[in-house]
């Protein structure tokens, strides 16, 4: 490894991860709260395009689906995105469709009586939302969206098929001009999950703010990035990251 | 848009093509997985922490990196230590390796969820350690787990695709060939997109009913 390949692609790699990381993060957790939040709506149309939109995000390979964004829709529609926003817009509709039905899980499993209690007082329907239901199920999204970050980091490993300079991408170069496969798939893989634990202590330090608003504690977790679930918990998680199903 | 069903009439025969290869390397990754996986589980309860904490941290290791890394890793770097599979190989180990890290999860959290005293029972029955494994232990714990895993397969065929970058002629890379080839993209990447769907939802529906069936 020379310093050239280090300050010119590298550590630049590194960013442009981090960059995609939190970029198609913001973007997913928009569109996630957006499609959870209406998937039980009363109009029939709402449900059944946010479901389509769901089963089809959650349906297809994000591999595939940045393949089709950065070679079918310059062809098929003559409007060709910048490949590192192709990428974003990419990990951001695969990983908020994913996250959508994180979000309609928590607000299911608020107690009936909030709701209730909410309209005996007369909220409107955003009040009851943004004033009751919301800070009651946002902590119980964070856990399973930490989950899901840690997949979109992992899935940021994908762009490099598109031609954007992240670490992945930079590791090729790097490989092709050294050799020295080992030392540098070795390096980035220490690279990744060094992000991974970083962004899991983020989200655990969200996680005992959140619970601290409700006078709750987060239950005590070991070191490890990876938690310990139940059966039923675990049976969730997996459904989350395919499709058809939603969180129980 | 300007589709061309003659494109796609061309096309359809070697999606078939890659459509075997996929559901190949993901047959043969979810064996591996399944195999694999059960003994990091069985090492997570080692009475010796000398197994249970590397066990512990290889698998935490392996999740939480990206498949696609360790893929270049196994494709570039395991033929420099005199080690030479074909990229289908390559592409099954890698696969199934990263998602035993999954499947060691689940089987944990099934052991974990068999009662202590069916162990204490095992015990009080004198049966040798592996029978309390074989015929006690998992038995009770692999049923309440069967729809996780099953769900972890759809995860893999979707994650399969990501063998198309080794070389591996799968759906993915038999688009790219006729991309490159004849300049057709929408068609050829759109079928792949849809197969995928088409595969993955009435699979998932089915572990959904399965997961009812087994009373979750």
């Amino acid at each position: 490894m020379t310093a050239g390949l280090w300050e010119n692609w590298l550590l630049p790699g590194v960013w442009i991860t981090i960059q995609l990381t939190l970029y198609s993060a913001a973007f997913a957790t928009v569109v996630a709260f957006g499609i959870g939040l209406v998937r039980n709506s009363p109009l029939w149309i709402v449900r059944f395009l946010s479901g389509f939109y769901v089963e089809i995000f959650r349906g297809t390979s994000a591999l595939v689906l940045m393949f089709w964004l950065a070679f079918v829709m310059p062809l098929a529609f003559q409007w060709q995105l910048f490949p590192m926003w192709a990428a974003v817009l990419a990990l951001g509709l695969t990983y908020g469709a994913y996250g959508s039905e994180i979000v309609r899980g928590a607000v299911a499993s608020v107690a009936p009586a909030q709701q209730e209690a909410a309209i005996a007082l007369s909220f409107s329907p955003a009040q009851r939302m943004r004033r009751v239901i919301l800070p009651q199920a946002i902590p119980e999204m964070i856990p399973p969206f930490n989950n899901l970050l840690i997949e979109l980091l992992k899935g940021t490993a994908l762009v490099s098929a598109v031609m954007v300079p992240d670490i992945t991408f930079s590791a090729q170069l790097s490989r092709l001009a050294t050799g020295e496969s080992a030392e540098i798939y070795s390096l980035i893989l220490v690279m990744y999950f060094v992000l991974a634990f970083v962004l899991t202590r983020l989200m655990r330090l969200l996680e005992r703010r959140a619970k601290a608003g409700i006078g709750q504690f987060p239950e005590k977790r070991g070191p490890l990035v990876t938690r310990k679930l139940s059966p039923s918990k675990e049976s969730a998680q997996s459904s989350n990251l395919i499709t058809g199903g939603g969180v129980q | 848009m300007n589709w061309n069903w003659d494109v796609a009439k061309d096309f359809l025969p070697d999606l078939l093509d890659g459509l075997v290869i996929t559901l190949e390397a993901t047959a043969l990754g979810s064996v591996l997985a399944f195999a694999l996986g059960l003994v990091w589980a069985m090492a997570f309860r080692s009475p010796s922490r000398f197994v249970r904490w590397p066990v512990s941290a290889v698998v935490e290791f392996i999740r939480n990196t990206p498949l696609l890394v360790q893929l270049f890793f196994f494709f570039y770097v395991l033929p420099t230590w005199d080690i030479k599979f074909s990229a289908l190989t390559t592409g099954v180990i890698a696969l199934g390796l990263h998602y035993s890290t999954y499947t060691a999860e689940v089987y944990r959290a099934g052991i974990d969820g068999v009662p202590v005293g069916q162990w204490e029972a095992a015990t009080a029955l004198s049966l040798s350690r592996g029978r309390t494994w074989l015929a006690v232990i998992l038995p009770q714990a692999i049923r309440r787990v069967v729809p996780a895993l099953g769900n972890y397969v759809i995860a893999m065929l979707k994650d399969s695709p990501m063998l198309a970058l080794i070389g591996v002629v799968d759906m993915l890379q038999t688009a790219r060939a006729e991309g490159s080839s004849s300049f057709n993209y929408i068609e050829p990447f759109t079928m792949v997109g849809i197969a995928f769907i088409v595969i993955a939802y009435p699979a998932s529906l089915l572990m959904r009913a399965l997961e009812r069936r087994l009373g979750h």
